[in-house]
């Protein structure tokens, strides 16, 4: 599903990705830890496609195409879903609207019929349920007065409308208290499927209690320096990432 | 020369620069024939205009009047405008199209080509197609062609129609009222207009009813090198309400052209009257060449207590626009507001927003602006909020909001506030901003291409405004702003 080699990013002429491996297949987890700084948002960054950052070297391969070729919107069309570590206020739209427009949009890349008005409040109200999302949100503005835990759990609704083959986590936990992490770890493992792959960005090994991953990486100042099972994450929790350099 | 910001400046450069390929769908020409009269500006030239339309004495005096202060007051420049020199000798004061008789009496004596200009504009005028719950008077060049609905709203007692022929039905109503809010010398375009209105649209709601229907003109200039100068009455008597709406297109031609109108709203005790303006007048090309100078006056005065007017202006088109809907707020605890989305592109310039004079106690006005600026552009809000001494208790706010799309565009903001008694209370409140990076990359992660992101985003910005139009309108405007908007980001 996704492979990056030998990544190289600098932003501003700084080196933060320094030659970063990663494979991810179908229907696995991944969990990409690591203290802050250490370049987990930069990362997930250049694999939506986010504008300012420069590839010195390296590539990202998804569905066996050159992710770096290819435009924000059409990966995202092609199933790449990010939450957000800061979801972005959009005041005066609608979450009803925003949804609407990138779902037909989405559905027209593939050639799909838009969605009726019917359909799409239906699919809405599913939604909604599955991420115990409160029902007015949906009428307000885009993030706009949500709380943190509203934000995140509004993240965690868009991609359970948008459905992602690939969906990249970005601390989507911190700042939950602990029922909210549970309502976003569900949320995660209901929408999880053979065919899908989800990369969680965490800080803390407490989502990795609800959302167990198949690989757990740590990232430090731009390289993975260990890989390993669910277990590293409980070390890690242990023994902080100092052991680790 | 590589680097991600060098990359992103390119890119910024060749989607600004897609800026041209949005085109004005409004552009085409209509092949009919007109009668005009010769270029050039005089007191014969007034005295033919008030003949061929029939006017009483009172009315080419009126206008010779205007035109003798006209003659004697200069252009104002305090605007933040550039306005090239006008030759006011080198345009045509009045043109028609041509009909057999002076008035159409059925649908079957309009020409074709008429109705099927305004059939391209989306304004059907037959009674079958026509905009369900609207009643339109279409005005083409200097002549209004064709008022619908008229039977509905005769039973109210509802006057609505051409503003010449008022002058023959009523002139006693149009004497009482014209110029009762912008005097004549009122400003050196609303005395131009005074001295050589052609038509516009006159509106009349009797006592206690409200207008079952939006009323609604349509104005289109279509021949060369013609000026257009309407004028428009509104009268509201006591406790009536009306919702007003105007819209406006001219074709894709390389000269400017000037639009100088005049619009007088009275609302009277408890009277409600809604105006709502659509202008979408050819802005002129990428480079600036050509548009609609659009020169306007509008004002209403709140003369009985309790009543209210609102104004709510989209305002895409033209290539310099100078206009700001005001209101005298006479009546005690009268209101007024004044919503305005204010979008310029490539070279258009902007001078707009309001007066709000309260004179009535306990009187209340708001101003909501938001300028959105791209291109070359340059967008100014300026906007006066006087307090008499009278005015006790009166209050005011202000939000003046300006969007900047790119680094070439310019936001002004000036607001002026006088205020002469201490009971009053006025609150003015601004911000600029520029539609962010994180934004856009948000809506693109999830499925939108850059123009749709933008749409979204600048629509979201004017919800405030584009909420005050009815329903049909509000979804033409956000079209508007789209396509105004194609391809510019920043
Ligand atoms: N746009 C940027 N400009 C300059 N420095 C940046 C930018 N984005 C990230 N960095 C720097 O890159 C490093 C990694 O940041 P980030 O990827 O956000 O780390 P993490 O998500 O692991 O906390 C930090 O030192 C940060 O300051
Ligand atoms: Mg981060």
């Amino acid at each position: 599903m996704l492979q990056i080699k030998d990544l190289v990013v600098s932003v501003e002429g700084k080196t933060i990705l320094q030659g970063v491996n990663l494979e991810v297949s179908p229907g696995e987890v991944h969990a990409v830890m690591g203290p802050n700084g250490s370049g987990k948002s930069t990362l997930a960054n250049i694999i939506a496609g986010k504008e300012g950052y420069e590839v010195v070297s390296g590539s990202i391969h998804y569905q066996g195409k050159n992710l770096l070729d290819m435009d924000v919107e059409d990966r995202a069309r092609e199933g790449i879903f990010m939450g957000f570590q800061y979801p972005v206020e959009i005041p005066g739209v609608s979450m009803n609207n925003f949804m609407r427009t990138a779902i037909d949009e989405i559905r027209k890349y593939r050639g799909e019929k838009p969605l009726s008005a019917k359909e799409f409040l239906a699919l809405m109200n599913k939604k909604k349920k599955l991420v115990g999302l409160k029902e007015s949100l949906a009428g307000r503005a885009v993030n706009e007065g949500f709380s943190g835990g509203e934000k995140k759990k509004n993240e965690i609704f868009q991609m359970a409308l948008l459905e992602p083959v690939l969906a990249i986590l970005d601390e989507t936990d911190s700042g939950l208290d602990i029922d909210a992490l549970k309502i976003v770890a569900n949320g995660v493992n209901a929408l999880k499927t053979k065919n899908t792959s989800t990369i969680v960005i965490t800080h803390y090994q407490r989502l990795l209690d609800y959302i167990v991953p198949d690989r757990v990486h740590v990232l430090s100042d731009g390289q993975i320096i260990k890989s390993g099972n669910k277990e590293l994450a409980l070390e890690l929790e242990e023994k902080g990432y100092g052991w680790l350099e | 020369m590589n680097s991600p910001e060098n990359n992103k400046k390119e890119h910024q450069d060749k989607v600004l620069n897609e800026v041209s390929n949005s085109e004005y769908k409004y552009g085409f020409v209509t092949d009919i024939e007109s009668e005009s009269i010769e270029k050039g500006l005089n007191e014969d030239v007034i005295r033919l205009i008030s003949a061929k339309k029939k006017e009483p004495g009172w009315l080419l005096e009126y206008r010779l009047d205007a035109y003798r202060k006209w003659k004697a007051m200069k252009s104002p420049t305090w605007a933040h405008l550039n306005i090239p020199p006008i030759d006011y000798q080198d345009i045509v004061y009045y043109s028609a199209p041509k009909k057999k008789k002076a008035e159409y009496e059925s649908l079957d004596e309009v020409d074709p080509e008429l109705l099927d200009t305004f059939n391209k504009l989306g304004i059907p005028l037959g009674e079958q197609k026509a905009l369900a719950g609207v009643a339109v008077d279409a005005v083409f060049d200097s002549v209004s062609v064709k008022t619908t609905f008229q039977d509905t709203l005769e039973e109210k007692g509802i006057i609505f129609c051409s503003f010449s022929e008022a002058v023959q039905n009523h002139p006693e109503l149009v004497r009482k009222h014209l110029s009762s809010v912008v005097p004549v010398d009122d400003n050196y375009f609303a005395a131009l207009n005074s001295a050589v209105f052609s038509d516009g649209s006159f509106c009349y709601i009797p006592k206690g009813v409200r207008s079952p229907v939006e009323l609604s003109t349509y104005f289109r200039i279509n021949a060369a090198n013609t000026g257009q100068f309407e004028r428009t009455l509104i009268v509201a008597e006591d406790d009536s309400y009306v919702s007003y709406l105007e819209g406006c297109t001219a074709p894709q031609r390389d000269e400017n052209q000037l639009h100088a109108a005049v619009v007088e709203i009275v609302a009277m005790k408890g009277a409600e009257v809604k105006y709502s303006t659509v202008q979408n007048w050819y802005p002129g090309n990428k480079e600036g060449k050509g548009g609609i100078y659009n020169f306007v006056t509008k004002r209403g005065i709140t003369k009985g207590a309790n009543s209210r007017i609102s104004w709510t202006q989209v305002e895409t088109g033209s290539s310099i626009t100078w206009k700001y809907p005001s209101c005298i707020l006479l009546g005690d605890n009268s209101s007024c507001e004044f919503y305005s989305v204010a979008v310029t592109n490539n070279h258009q310039q902007a001078d707009t927003g309001t007066k709000m004079i309260h004179i009535g106690k306990n009187t209340r006005s708001t101003i909501i602006s938001k300028g959105i600026s791209a291109g070359k552009s340059q967008n100014s809000y300026r906007g006066l909020v006087k307090m008499t001494r009278k005015a006790e208790n009166a209050r005011n706010f202000s939000q003046c909001d300006s969007l900047l799309l790119g680094d070439q565009c310019g936001a002004h903001t000036w607001p002026y506030i006088k205020t002469f008694n201490d009971s009053s209370v006025v609150e003015h409140e601004a911000t600029t901003s520029r539609i962010s990076e994180d934004q856009l990359f948000y809506c693109q992660q999830r499925g939108m291409d850059e123009e749709n992101s933008i749409r979204l985003i600048v629509n979201g910005y004017a919800k405030e405004v584009l909420n005050q139009l009815p329903m049909e309108f509000a979804v033409e405007a956000q079209k508007l702003l789209s396509i105004s908007l194609e391809g510019s980001v920043g």
